[in-house]
């Protein structure tokens, strides 16, 4: 069933009209031609479709584009702004965090939006150590990512890496969240 | 993915109306399972109504102290809002354990309550499950059955309940408020998910069109300090084999109150109410602690491949209730 629809993305507002079934990952890589967010799974389990949904990262493969008709949404090609690297981006080459690079896109958009609900004071599994889960509760302020890599690593959960660049892909991004 | 029809609805009655003229119709939260489920061919709505609009999307007090939270917050938000996690942390890390944020920041409160089983034979159309297709038979009691459930079974299925908000929201004694073609109505979280019986296609006990519009937390002092323990194959980003949500109140070393209930081993969120009997009125030490667990599970019907989790949950039961009990002295 066809429906019109808007979206903008990257900064780009955009007409198109949609099945009912296609996901925002199939309209923003088969009509739209923004190739940046992959399908790796297609079921929300690896990250690798993960774009920036009215700010907020989200996995695009399990939304429908006619849910999210007029919304925001910024790709890792869209961190790019005029061709100049984001500094997330130029942090994953320098530490060598990718192998294929295949997750990589999806990563990347991850990890910025994580630095955001850090310093926003969002709380992750790993905020709730102590034993009777006082320490989440307290303290509502930003989180400090650059000296747990714990965090990092809890926070990143849903963006999987075949190649296993988790060693060089938690360093990038702990450089970026200490400056 | 079949064909469907798309609508939004912009208040809980519209929506009501809506679903309940069409048999095959579904409410559409985040998508983040209905949407997994249609593309398995598991699910087959012919009409989506979408109620992101039509429930609330705030957290409030109400007047006796308790909190509403809206059926279309976030997960994300419901985690991040300091009410819940100063005075239900259990709420707050539940949710933070399961999924990704990328879910969380997508997924409903409603949506996550009525999440459906990941048996893996529920969501590959090629096999036999009851759940999915009545009288088909259960694949799981002869076959891959080391995730799934150990109490409250029956001989036509033995998944498990998967979420995790809804263990911890047992525990604290929460109340799913509805609006349904009958009216509206609150049921205690307790008795929104049933036990498969012979009719395991009824995850719940909601009727078709039955929209869930917020939960209600009571005031629960005890509540301030509580717990999430969820045990997993992996340290992060999986469901639970096994998961406890607990909150006590110690005075003078007797226990004076207790909340417990249990993931990953039943149908429903596993109030362990017999466990906390034997609790209350006597001293919080490990031996009583394991004894209660003990008697919770004396009942534990265990499959081929899951006895494992009857040793696990009792002494996921221990560890998290003396962990309370130590942080408290
Ligand atoms: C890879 C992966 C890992 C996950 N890991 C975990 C985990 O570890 N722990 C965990 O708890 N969950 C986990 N989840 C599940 C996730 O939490 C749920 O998918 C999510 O919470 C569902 O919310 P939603 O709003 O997207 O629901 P939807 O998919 O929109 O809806 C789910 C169901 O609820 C119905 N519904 C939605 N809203 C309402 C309402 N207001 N009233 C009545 N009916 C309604 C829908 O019709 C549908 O049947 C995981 C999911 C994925 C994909
Ligand atoms: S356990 Fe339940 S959901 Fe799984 S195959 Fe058996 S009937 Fe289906
Ligand atoms: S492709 Fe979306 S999570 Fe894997
Ligand atoms: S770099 Fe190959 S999957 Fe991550």
């Amino acid at each position: 069933m066809d429906t019109e629809i808007s979206l903008r993305v990257d900064g780009a507002e955009r007409r198109l009209t949609v099945d009912t079934r296609t996901t925002l990952l199939d309209a923003l890589r088969e009509r739209l031609g923004n190739t940046s967010p992959k399908k790796g799974c297609d079921h929300g389990q690896c990250g690798a479709c993960t774009v920036l949904l009215d700010g907020r990262r989200a996995n695009s493969c399990l939304a429908l584009a006619v849910a999210h008709d007029g919304a925001e949404i910024v790709t890792a090609a869209g961190l790019a702004a005029d061709g100049d690297l984001h500094p997330m981006q130029r942090s994953f080459i320098a530490h060598d965090a990718f192998q294929c690079g295949y997750c990589t896109p999806g990563q990347i958009v991850s990890a910025v939006a994580m630095l955001d609900e850090a310093a926003n004071g969002w709380p992750s599994a790993v905020t709730f150590e102590a034993p009777d889960g006082s320490d989440g509760a307290v303290g509502t302020g930003p989180v400090d990512l650059a000296t747990s890599p714990d965090e990092i690593r809890e926070r990143m959960s849903g963006n999987l890496c075949r190649c296993a660049a988790y060693a060089n892909i938690v360093p990038a991004i702990q450089e970026v969240a200490q400056s | 993915m079949r064909p469907f029809r798309y609508e939004r609805a912009t208040d809980p009655d519209g929506a009501v109306a809506l679903l309940s003229r069409s048999p095959q119709a579904a409410f559409l939260g985040g998508g983040t399972n209905l949407v997994d489920l249609m593309k398995l061919d598991v699910a087959r709505p012919d009409l989506l109504i979408d109620i992101r609009g039509a429930v609330s999307g705030v957290i409030e007090e109400l007047p006796d102290g308790g909190v509403r939270i809206g059926a279309g917050v976030s997960n994300s938000d419901l985690a991040a809002e300091p009410l819940i996690r100063e005075r239900y942390p259990v709420v707050a890390q539940a949710v933070l354990n399961g999924a990704s944020t990328q879910l969380r920041n997508v997924a409903t409160v409603g949506g996550n309550l009525l999440q459906r089983t990941r048996c893996l034979y529920f969501q590959d159309i090629t096999t036999a499950c009851n759940k999915r297709q009545p009288g088909s038979g259960c694949s799981a009691i002869d076959g891959h059955n080391r995730d799934l459930a150990i109490l409250g079974t029956s001989p036509d299925c033995i998944a498990t309940q998967p979420s995790d908000l809804a263990v911890a929201l047992a525990a604290v004694d929460a109340t799913v408020q509805t609006v349904g073609p009958d009216g509206s109505r609150g049921i205690p979280l307790t008795e929104l998910h049933r036990l498969p019986g012979s009719e395991p296609q009824h995850d719940n006990v909601l009727a078709h069109g039955e929209l869930i519009t917020a939960v209600d937390l009571p005031p629960l002092a005890m509540a301030a300090r509580s717990r999430y323990r969820k045990i997993r194959d992996r340290a992060s980003y999986a469901f639970a084999l096994v998961s406890v949500a607990a909150a006590i109140d110690v005075a003078d070393g007797q226990v004076r109150d207790v909340r417990i209930a249990l993931g990953g081993v039943a149908h429903k969120p596993w109030r362990a109410r017999r466990a906390e009997d034997l609790l209350r009125g006597g001293p919080a030490t490990e031996d009583r602690l394991r004894r209660a667990a003990e008697a919770e599970l004396a009942e534990a019907q265990p499959q081929s491949d899951n006895a494992f989790k009857i040793p696990l949950a009792r002494n996921a039961i221990v560890r998290t209730v003396l962990d309370l009990v130590e942080a408290e002295r």
